[in-house]
């Protein structure tokens, strides 16, 4: 048994260096001094990480009760995963461009796209821009370069690779970001889309948060690869490990491959390494599942409470402080969620818009055969 | 009027488009360096680049989703299937994607994207080679489906699919590739969703798209001889289908045969005959009538697959049967 079988997969060592992740900000909230200043991070945008992190984590809980509530039809929290949503988003510029998986709606907030407008789309009322035409948690704003996300999972990721052709053909001196989640990774459409951007090295960063959990699939299962990175090198493209649940982690590895794709150096894989802290949506039952004492033992490594740390030993922001801005950006979700609960649903005939560019004759038709009969929310329809 | 081959009408109208508007791109399998795997593509890489006539790796799903994600940031992209049987590889992307990311993002980001490729059978190529998938399309919203008949056709439908602003899918015959016509230069334009009478007539009206005309043109020179006289429709965009030009015809003639190449369940004939009866009830002298393949997977053998195909003869009877004739 002493010869290997060719091609054979090997266990690698705990202490192979592929197996490392990057790490700025411990799970006690320690980071090397000089390692923080070369990020070039001022205390006022180390702040506005933390508030766009602790932000995600407040909306969440609001919003999910909201759900449980039947206020909204559904709801996928990202409790967990704030560092790598915040942490990559941060380190783009404004033309940069964001292909979203199901998680990342923390990162087009902290990009600009106003908690109300937010609020609506979950809410698909008339304030919101996408008219009531799509589900939660998939916001999309042209203003913050932040794509409606498409729910099949993976089939993103072709886009992100198209838009950094785009930019590539244009001149555009922007990048792309596709997100993904580990599940995704075992779909046709991330092969491809790696696959393309390896051949054509165009300016894409994919960023596959893996929160370890597909539903109710392990990563695991997911591939038999040691780590989800060395799918990358296959697609001969630079690829970076990173701690997930840090912030600044996860910035510096977005940074240098943000960098190398504006200098023509093409696409860059990061694997960040995180925990599913939450239920997969306002559908699903962890406890079902999985052993939530491993759920548990990730509570120690929280991606906020390390960032709390930190502000406190650098003078930033004290315990008084936290609470002081976690109560206030609860009453900014509270107040929001409040006033856009009173604002009506889309007009009706949105029903027929941006099928097309414009209006065609047909579906003209049948909103007016449509517009007479009586109609009821789906909400109140009983039912039998 | 210069004539041209079907296939140099194509070349003509993408490389006129690509000359006037710089994000208009190329890209498929074999478009560039082996100038298209049906050669409409000839010479195009010569005159415009790698950048913009672009040889992708084999991976549908991947160049239809990369042509979506470049026309969700404003670029043009015609995308070249080798088949569109292959279309089905990319399928997600098609209808979960082009067509419905408009309407998802509340009209934010436009996908502007053409699909173009050969469809409908050739000559023995058996089931996965053969398909007509264009009902498919045409029940998709969001999506624009053109199936030419003509090179001009063909010429100004793909310069209006590339300036429009919606996902076209524009599906060209194979056997047509290779048919010849006069075609209008330059700025020759034909607007989505106008169709044509390809021939007038007074009796019975046949509406036929793509490859389907040629069989219905030669059914009514068969009949004229009988004196019957049959008007030949051809809608040219599926979807947005021109149905008020159908309307007049069979209030004219008060009858009317559909000929399709695909096969009949749940398909494009079936959305021509619920209109036409909604509209023209009272017109009709007779029950609509259909010619369309069978419905079974295309065999390979050459007898068999004859049988499976619309051919003239069954266009004749169809035609006859709404005149009493048979
Ligand atoms: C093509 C496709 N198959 C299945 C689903 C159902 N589904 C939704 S999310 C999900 C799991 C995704 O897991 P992962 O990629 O790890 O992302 P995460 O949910 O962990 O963020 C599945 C199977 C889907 N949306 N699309
Ligand atoms: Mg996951």
């Amino acid at each position: 048994m002493s010869c290997p079988i060719p091609g054979e997969v090997r266990p690698l060592a705990e202490d192979d260096p592929a197996l490392q992740l990057r790490q700025i900000l411990n799970e006690e909230g320690e980071a090397d001094a000089g390692a923080v200043a070369a990020l070039g991070l001022g205390r006022q945008e180390l702040l506005r990480l933390y508030r766009g992190m602790l932000l995600i984590r407040v909306m969440d809980e609001r919003l999910m009760s909201l759900q449980r509530q039947g206020r909204i039809g559904f709801y996928g929290e990202a409790r967990g995963q704030e560092a790598t949503i915040i942490g990559t988003a941060a380190a783009l510029g404004e033309r940069d461009y964001i292909v979203p998986a199901l998680r990342e709606a923390g990162a087009a907030i902290f990009r600009g796209l106003p908690l109300r407008l937010y609020i609506a789309q979950i809410l698909g009322n008339a304030n919101d821009v996408c008219k009531g035409h799509q589900m939660p948690c998939h916001p999309g704003t042209r203003a913050a370069r932040y794509v409606t996300m498409s729910s099949c999972v993976g089939t993103q990721l072709p886009h992100a690779t198209g838009m950094a052709y785009a930019m590539r053909l244009t001149g555009d001196e922007a990048i792309v970001v596709g997100y993904l989640g580990d599940g995704a990774t075992a779909q046709a459409d991330f092969h491809v889309a790696l696959n393309f951007a390896g051949v054509w090295r165009v300016p894409v960063v994919f960023v596959c948060q893996n929160n370890q959990w597909a539903i109710s699939t392990p990563v695991t299962l997911q591939s038999a690869a040691p780590t989800l990175a060395h799918r990358a090198v296959a697609y001969g493209m630079p690829w970076a490990r990173v701690d997930g649940n840090d912030v600044l982690a996860c910035y510096a590895v977005m940074r240098e491959a943000r960098m190398r794709a504006l200098a023509g150096g093409g696409p860059t894989f990061i694997e960040a390494l995180t925990y599913r802290m939450g239920a997969h949506s306002s559908s699903d039952d962890p406890s079902r599942y999985r052993d939530e004492s491993v759920t548990e033992a990730w509570r120690s490594k929280d991606p906020l409470r390390r960032v709390e740390r930190l502000l406190e030993r650098m003078g930033i922001l004290d315990a008084a402080g936290v609470a002081a801005l976690r109560a206030s950006l609860d009453d900014e979700v509270r107040e929001t969620v409040a006033a856009e609960e009173q604002v009506g649903p889309p007009p009706l005939r949105s029903l027929v818009e941006d099928v097309f560019h414009a209006v065609p004759p047909h579906l003209e038709e049948q909103l007016a055969e449509l517009l007479p009969l009586s109609r009821q929310p789906v909400g109140a329809r009983t039912h039998g | 009027m210069p004539r041209m081959s079907f296939r140099e009408a194509l070349n003509q109208a993408m490389c006129e488009e690509m000359e006037r508007d710089p994000n208009v791109f190329l890209m498929g399998e074999e478009v560039g360096h082996y100038q298209g795997a049906y050669k409409v593509s000839q010479g195009m890489l010569q005159r415009f680049g790698e950048k913009r006539v672009i040889d992708t790796p084999i991976a549908e799903c991947g160049f239809v989703g990369i042509g979506i994600g470049a026309a969700m940031v404003g670029l043009r992209p015609v995308v070249e299937l080798m088949t569109f049987n292959f279309s089905l590889v990319a399928i997600d992307q098609i209808i979960n994607n082009a067509a419905k990311i408009r309407q998802m993002s509340g009209g934010q980001f436009k996908i502007p994207i053409v699909i173009r490729g050969p469809g409908g059978a050739a000559t023995m190529l058996a089931a996965q080679h053969s398909q007509s998938l264009e009902s498919f399309f045409c029940n998709t919203p969001g999506l624009k489906v053109v199936m030419p008949s003509t090179p001009a056709d063909a010429k100004g439908l793909l310069k209006s699919a590339i300036r429009d602003d919606d996902p076209v899918i524009f599906i060209e015959a194979e056997l047509l590739y290779s048919e010849q016509g006069e075609v209008p230069e330059g700025e020759y334009l034909i607007p989505l969703g106008r169709g044509d009478i390809k021939r007038p007539g007074t009796d019975c009206t046949v509406v036929a798209y793509s490859k389907m005309v040629r069989l219905a043109l030669e059914a009514a020179r068969r009949l004229d001889k009988e004196g019957i006289s049959v008007e030949v429709i051809d809608p040219r965009t599926l979807r947005p289908l021109d149905d008020e030009l159908i309307f007049e015809s069979v209030r004219k003639t008060n009858r009317l045969v559909v000929v399709q190449e695909a096969p009949p369940h749940s398909s494009f004939s079936g959305e021509v005959i619920a209109r036409v009866q909604r509209a023209c009830f009272d017109d009709l002298d007779a029950p609509i009538e259909r010619v369309t393949s069978l419905d079974v997977p295309m065999p390979y053998a050459g007898h068999l697959e004859a049988m499976v195909l619309p051919d003239v003869d069954r266009v004749i009877a169809a035609i006859r049967r709404t005149l009493y004739l048979e």
